[in-house]
C-alpha cells in the first residue's frame, strides 16, 4: 500500500509538470497580465547585484472605499446603484441653501471597524474639513472630508503574494496605512460631446467614502495588486464595503515614482481610472517602465495626473485642471467633532450607549479576517500555506473546496491540488469566476471518488476533468464509459505490454539492475504511454520490478 | 389693536374682541399703506388669509394651538419657506423657491402663527443698513413719525433714515405694526442693530439654542436666528417656542429647562451689572452714552451692583470677525453656481465661463468682495496667518466674556449701536465694509463668543429716533437675561410708534409715556 501511494504521488508530480508544460504560453500571459512577478523579482535580483545604478519603482496608493450603508454620510437619502438618475437626492445632497449635514453613525462605525481590522489607532476625536473646488458634480463647491484629524491613523496592512521559482511560496509583506478618513462621494458627470452638454446625476453625491492612504511601501504592480486584493477581502469580510472595483465601490489611485535605492524619492505621477486589480498592476508597471525610460533618456518625470487606458495598456496625461489646485481647506463649521468612546464605562453621563460609537463593542464584533481564515484552513485540512492563500483569494473557492470535501472520502490534501491547480488554472485561463465553473463541486467529487476507488488512474482523471470542462453536464462516469477510459488491470495484458517495453529498452533495464531504481519510472511512463495512461500503476510497478530484478 | 404686544393681542383673540382674519386683513392693509418702507420682499397675502381662517376655526372651537395662534408674523428672506420665494435679497436667488421650511418657521406654523411675508434685508445678510439688497433699501418707520419730522424738519421722502441691518425689513415690519413678531438672523448684530434703530426688542439667543436648519447661512459658526418683538415678554414667549435641539442641526443643544414666563416683578438687588470699559468706543454718540449712563444709574439706584469690567480683546474683534466671516462666506457661497438652482447666466461657452458669469451677475459687489477676500484668507499660504490667527483671537474674545462672568457679573450693559439711525444719504457715502466695521462694534464680539444678547429700546434721541441698549448674558442664561431686560423695559418707558403720531402725529401720547417712565 505504501508503495502504491508513493507511485501515485510521483505520477501526480509528473502530471503537474506536464500541465505546466502544457500551458507555458497561457501561464506566461496570465502572469504578465495579472502579476508581472518577473519584473519585481528581477528588480530584486538586480538590486542585490548592482544596487546604485538600478532604478526601482515606488508605489503608494489612495483607495476610496464606498461605505456599505443604507443611507448617505450626511443625509437620509438611500444609497443605491441602479436607481434612475437624480432619484436618490435629498435637499442636502443637492446643496440647497440652508441645509445642514447630519452625520450617519453607521458610516462612523464602518470606518472604526475598518480601522481596527487594519491595526489603526482610532482617534477618539476626529474633525471634518471642507475641501473646495468647482466641479459640476460637486454641488456644494466643496467636499466634506477629514484632512486635519481623520477617524483612524497609523495602521498596517499585511498582505501576501506567491513567489519563488514555482510561484508557490507565500511571501508576506506589509504596507503602512497612513490614515482612514471619512468623506463624501461626488455625483457623476456624463459628458455628451455631440450636444456639448454635461448631464449631472447626484444619486452618488454624498454617499459615504472611506479614503485609505497607503504609504509608498510597495515597489511594483504585483505588490500593489496583492495589497488591494487583501484590502478587498478584508472589507468584504467586515461588510463595510462591497469593494467591487468595476462598480466603483473601490477606487484606487496609484502614486508612482522611480528612484535609485538610497536616494530621495523621484517625482511622482498619480495614475487614475483603474477599475480592476489586474489593471492596477498593469498600470503601475507600465508607469514604472515609462518613467524609467524617460529618466534613462535623460528626461524628467512631470508631476501630473495620468489616466490608465485599459485598451492600450498605457497611461496618458489627463487634461490638467488649471494647474495647481489650492483646495482652501477650512474646518466644517456645521459638524461638531466626532467622538468615539473606548468602552461603555468611558461614556459620559447623559450619553445614550445606543447613540454612541463604542470601540470595544465594534472590536468584539469583528469577523474572522482573511489571514486568520487562511491559517485555519491550513490547520484544519493539512494543506500548504499557498493553498490557503489561493483558496481565500479566489471568491467562492473556499466554499467550493469544502463542498467537494463533503461529497468525497478523499483526503483534503489530495483534493486541494485539483481545486487550486486544475480548477483555478482553467478558470484563470478563461477569465472566469468560481461561480461560473462548468464543473460543480459534486461533479468534481464524483470524479475524485472514481479515482480514489481505483476505477481510473490519476492521469485519466485529468483527462476526464478536461472533458467535463468542455462538455458541461456530462458526469465523469459517463465520459469514462463513452471513451473507455477505465483502468486496465488485466494482468496478462499488462504483462505483455511490460514485456515489450523491457525488451525494447535493454539499457534502462541494465541500469536498474545495477541499482539505479529511478530508471524504473521511465519504464512505467512508457507503459502508461502505451496504455494511454489507463494502466493500473500499482500493478505495472510490481510487474516491471519483477521483470527487471 | 395693531400696536399691542403678542400677549395682549393673543388675549384679544381668545376673548373674541377681534378675529384672526380681521387681524390679518388689518395687517395686510397696513402693509399696503406702508409699502414705501420696502419692509417686505414678498407679501404672502393668500397664505396669510388661509392660515388666519384656520386659526379662526381653532379659536372658535376654543382650541387654540398656543399663544401665537392667529398672530401675524414676518420672516427675514434668508429663512427657507416651503413653496414661498426665498431670495436673500439677491439676484442670485431671485426666483428661488425652497422645497422645505426652516425649522424655526415650521415651529411658528405649528403654533398657528400667520405668515404675512418675507422681510427685506441686505443681500445675503451682508450689511448693517439694509441698504444693500437687490430689492432696494428699507426705510425706517420712525422716519415718518412725528418726533423725527418735527424735531429735524426733515422732508419725508428725501431725508428718511435707515433701519440698520441686515434684518432691517424684519425690524421695520415689527416697528411699523404690520407684524407682531419677526424672525431676523444675527451673525454680527444683524438682529440687534436694526432692533435698536427701529425701536423694537431684538433678541439674539445663545448659539445652538435655536436651529439654523433652513437659515441660509452667512457664517455658520456665528449665525443665530433672532427674535424681534414689541416687548421682552413677547420675545420670551417666542424663544420658549423656538428653542431646543433639532436633529437637522448638529450644532443645536437641548434647551435648559426654565419657565418661559418671565417674573412680573424681577428683583435686581442680587444682580451684578458689568459695564465693559472698552465699549466706551470712539464714535459713540453723546446721547447714546447718556442713555447708557442713565440706565446704569437706574440699576444702581434699584440696588444692583454695577461695576466696570474689562474685555481687553474687544478692539481686535472687528478685524478678526471679518477674516472668519469672509472665509466662511467664500465657502458657503461656493454652492451658488447656477446649476441646481439660482441665477444662471446666458453665457454657456464652458462650464467655468457659466459659473463665472452666473456668479458675477448674481451677486452684488459686497458679496463678491467678501468671496474674494475670504478665498484669499483660505489659501494654503495664508491660512495660518489669517484664519488660524483669527480663530485664536476669537477664543481670546470668548475668554474675555467668560472671565467677566466668572467674576460675578450676571449681565453686561452696553450700547447696541454707536448712535441713532443715520440718514440714508449719509449712510451710503461710506462703503459697506466701513459701515459694518463701525456699526457692529458693540454687537459682534457676542457672536464670536456665542452668547445671548438683547437690545432693548430705551429712549428717543433728540432727532426723535430710537436708541437701544444691549444686555449680554452668559451662555444658555437667556432666561435670566430676559428677566433683566424686562426689568429695564418696564422702567425706561419707550414709546410706541403709534403714540408718536406716525403719519397723523400724536406727540402727546409719547410725552405721557416718557413722563411715567422717568420715575
Amino acid at each position: 500500500m505504501a508503495a502504491s501511494s508513493v507511485a501515485v504521488s510521483e505520477l501526480l508530480h509528473n502530471m503537474n509538470k506536464q500541465i505546466s508544460v502544457l500551458y507555458p504560453k497561457a501561464a506566461c500571459v496570465i502572469r504578465r497580465i495579472s502579476t508581472p512577478s518577473s519584473r519585481c523579482d528581477s528588480q530584486l535580483q538586480l538590486r542585490a547585484k548592482s544596487a546604485p545604478q538600478q532604478l526601482v519603482g515606488v508605489v503608494g496608493l489612495e483607495v476610496h472605499a464606498q461605505i456599505n450603508s443604507k443611507t448617505k454620510l450626511f443625509s437620509g437619502s438611500p444609497v443605491g446603484f441602479s436607481a434612475p438618475p437624480n432619484c436618490l437626492v435629498s435637499p442636502f445632497d443637492a446643496s440647497l441653501p440652508g441645509t445642514l449635514p447630519v452625520l450617519n453613525k453607521r458610516c462612523v462605525e464602518a470606518a472604526v471597524m475598518t480601522g481596527l481590522a487594519l491595526n489603526c489607532t482610532i482617534n477618539k476625536k476626529s474633525l471634518f474639513d471642507r475641501k473646495h473646488y468647482f466641479y459640476a458634480d460637486l454641488p456644494a463647491g466643496y467636499q466634506i472630508t477629514q484632512l486635519r484629524r481623520p477617524i483612524a491613523v497609523d495602521g498596517m496592512l499585511t498582505y501576501s503574494l506567491l513567489g519563488g521559482k514555482k510561484r508557490s511560496q507565500v511571501i508576506r509583506k506589509t504596507v503602512t496605512i497612513k490614515q482612514i478618513q471619512l468623506e463624501q462621494d461626488s455625483g457623476k458627470s456624463l459628458h455628451d460631446d455631440l450636444r456639448s452638454q454635461t448631464l449631472i446625476d447626484l444619486n452618488r453625491a454624498g454617499v459615504g467614502l472611506m479614503e485609505l492612504v497607503m504609504e509608498p511601501d510597495m515597489s511594483c504592480g504585483e505588490e500593489a495588486a496583492a495589497a488591494v486584493r487583501e484590502l478587498q477581502l478584508i472589507l468584504q469580510a467586515l461588510g463595510t464595503c462591497h469593494a467591487n472595483m468595476s462598480e466603483g465601490q473601490l477606487r484606487v489611485d496609484a502614486n508612482v515614482s522611480v528612484h535609485k535605492p538610497g536616494e530621495p524619492l523621484g517625482i511622482r505621477t498619480e495614475v487614475k481610472n483603474i477599475n480592476s486589480v489586474r489593471y492596477l498592476a498593469r498600470a503601475i508597471d507600465y508607469e514604472i517602465q515609462r518613467q524609467t525610460e524617460v529618466l534613462q533618456r535623460g528626461g524628467t518625470v512631470q508631476n501630473e495626473t495620468r489616466a490608465y487606458d485599459s485598451k492600450s495598456g498605457e497611461t496618458i496625461p489627463m487634461r490638467d485642471k488649471e494647474g495647481l489646485q489650492d483646495y482652501r481647506f477650512m474646518p466644517e463649521p456645521n459638524l461638531p467633532p466626532v467622538i468615539v468612546y473606548e468602552d461603555n464605562a468611558s461614556l459620559p453621563t447623559g450619553i445614550d450607549a445606543c447613540q454612541a460609537v463604542v470601540v470595544q463593542k465594534i472590536r468584539a464584533g469583528l469577523p474572522e479576517l482573511p489571514s486568520v481564515k487562511r491559517d485555519r484552513l491550513v490547520q484544519t485540512y493539512g494543506i500548504l500555506p499557498e493553498h490557503g492563500f489561493t483558496l481565500v483569494n479566489e471568491d467562492g473557492l473556499v466554499e467550493y473546496f469544502e463542498a467537494v470535501l463533503k461529497a468525497t472520502k478523499k483526503e483534503p490534501r489530495k483534493v486541494i491540488g485539483w481545486v487550486t491547480n486544475e480548477l483555478v488554472g482553467r478558470l484563470k485561463q478563461q477569465d472566469m469566476s468560481v461561480s461560473q465553473s462548468p464543473i460543480s463541486p459534486s461533479a468534481l467529487a464524483e470524479l475524485l471518488e472514481l479515482q480514489e476507488s481505483g476505477h481510473i488512474s490519476s492521469s485519466v482523471a485529468k483527462q476526464v476533468f478536461q472533458e467535463m470542462w468542455r462538455s458541461s453536464g456530462k458526469t465523469a462516469s459517463q465520459i469514462i464509459q463513452e471513451q473507455d477510459l477505465g483502468l486496465v488491470s488485466d494482468a496478462t495484458q499488462l504483462h505483455n505490454i511490460c514485456q515489450k517495453v523491457v525488451d525494447s529498452h535493454p539499457d534502462e533495464v541494465h541500469a536498474i539492475r545495477n541499482g539505479n531504481k529511478k530508471v524504473l519510472n521511465k519504464l512505467m511512463g512508457l507503459v502508461q504511454k502505451e496504455t494511454k495512461g489507463r494502466a493500473d500503476p500499482v500493478l505495472v510497478r510490481a510487474i516491471l520490478q519483477e521483470k527487471t530484478s | 389693536m395693531l400696536s399691542l404686544t403678542i400677549r395682549e393681542v393673543s388675549a384679544a383673540l381668545r376673548e373674541g374682541r377681534i378675529s384672526p382674519t380681521e387681524l390679518c386683513r388689518t395687517c395686510l392693509n397696513r402693509i399696503k399703506k406702508t409699502q414705501h418702507l420696502n419692509a417686505y420682499i414678498t407679501v404672502t397675502e393668500e397664505l396669510a388669509l388661509k392660515q388666519a381662517r384656520e386659526a379662526e376655526a381653532r379659536l372658535l372651537r376654543g382650541a387654540p394651538k398656543g399663544p401665537l395662534d392667529g398672530i401675524p408674523f414676518a420672516v427675514k428672506d434668508n429663512f427657507c419657506t416651503e413653496n414661498i420665494k426665498t431670495t436673500c435679497a439677491s439676484k442670485m436667488l431671485n426666483d428661488y423657491t425652497p422645497p422645505y421650511n426652516a425649522t424655526v418657521v415650521q415651529k411658528l406654523f405649528d403654533q398657528g402663527a400667520v405668515l404675512m411675508g418675507k422681510a427685506n434685508m441686505d443681500e445675503f445678510a451682508m450689511g448693517a443698513g439694509s441698504t444693500d439688497g437687490a430689492f432696494g433699501p428699507v426705510r425706517n418707520p420712525w422716519s415718518y413719525a412725528a418726533p423725527y419730522r418735527e424735531r429735524t424738519g426733515a422732508a419725508p421722502d428725501s431725508d428718511w433714515v435707515i433701519t440698520g441691518g441686515s434684518s432691517g425689513g424684519s425690524a421695520a415690519a415689527v416697528a411699523s405694526l404690520t407684524s407682531y413678531l419677526a424672525l431676523g438672523s444675527d451673525t454680527g448684530g444683524s438682529t440687534r442693530n436694526p432692533g435698536a434703530l427701529c425701536g423694537v426688542v431684538a433678541l439674539k439667543p445663545t448659539y445652538g439654542l435655536l436651529s439654523r436648519h433652513g437659515l441660509i447661512p452667512l457664517v455658520n459658526s456665528m449665525d443665530v436666528p433672532g427674535i424681534m418683538t414689541r416687548s421682552v415678554s413677547d420675545a420670551a414667549i417666542v424663544l420658549g417656542i423656538l428653542q431646543g435641539q433639532d436633529m437637522r442641526d448638529s450644532t443645536t443643544t437641548p434647551a435648559p429647562s426654565w419657565l418661559t414666563e418671565l417674573p412680573e416683578h424681577f428683583d435686581v438687588k442680587n444682580i451684578c451689572v458689568g459695564i465693559p470699559k472698552e465699549y466706551h468706543a470712539p464714535g459713540l454718540s453723546e446721547e447714546t452714552l447718556a442713555q447708557w449712563s442713565r440706565v446704569a444709574d437706574m440699576f444702581e439706584r434699584a440696588g444692583a451692583r454695577v461695576k466696570q469690567v474689562s474685555l481687553p480683546h474687544t478692539q481686535h474683534s472687528i478685524v478678526c470677525y471679518h477674516v472668519l466671516c469672509h472665509a466662511e462666506v467664500a465657502s458657503n457661497m461656493a454652492r451658488f453656481d447656477g446649476l441646481e438652482y439660482g441665477h444662471r447666466s446666458e453665457v454657456d461657452s464652458s462650464t467655468e465661463a457659466m459659473y463665472a458669469s452666473s456668479r458675477h451677475e448674481g451677486f452684488n459687489d459686497v458679496v463678491r468682495g467678501r468671496i474674494l477676500s475670504g478665498n484669499y484668507f483660505l489659501l494654503k499660504q495664508n491660512y495660518e496667518h489669517y484664519f488660524v490667527k483669527a480663530q485664536r483671537v476669537r477664543r481670546l474674545i470668548a475668554d474675555d466674556f467668560k472671565r467677566a462672568f466668572s467674576s460675578g457679573v450676571d449681565v453686561l450693559l452696553t450700547p447696541t449701536t454707536l448712535a441713532d439711525a443715520a440718514r440714508y444719504s449719509n449712510f451710503t457715502q461710506e462703503d459697506n465694509w466701513t459701515r459694518s466695521a463701525q456699526d457692529d462694534v458693540f454687537t459682534q464680539p457676542v457672536n464670536m463668543a456665542g452668547l445671548p444678547a438683547i437690545s432693548v429700546p430705551t429712549a428717543l434721541s433728540s432727532r426723535g429716533l430710537p436708541i437701544g441698549l444691549q444686555l449680554i448674558g452668559p451662555a444658555l442664561q437667556d432666561n435670566k437675561l430676559l428677566s433683566v431686560a424686562q426689568w429695564l423695559e418696564q422702567r425706561v418707558g419707550f414709546p410706541s410708534i403709534s403714540d408718536c403720531g406716525d403719519e397723523s402725529g400724536n406727540e402727546a401720547g409719547m410725552a405721557n409715556r416718557e413722563q411715567t417712565s422717568a420715575v
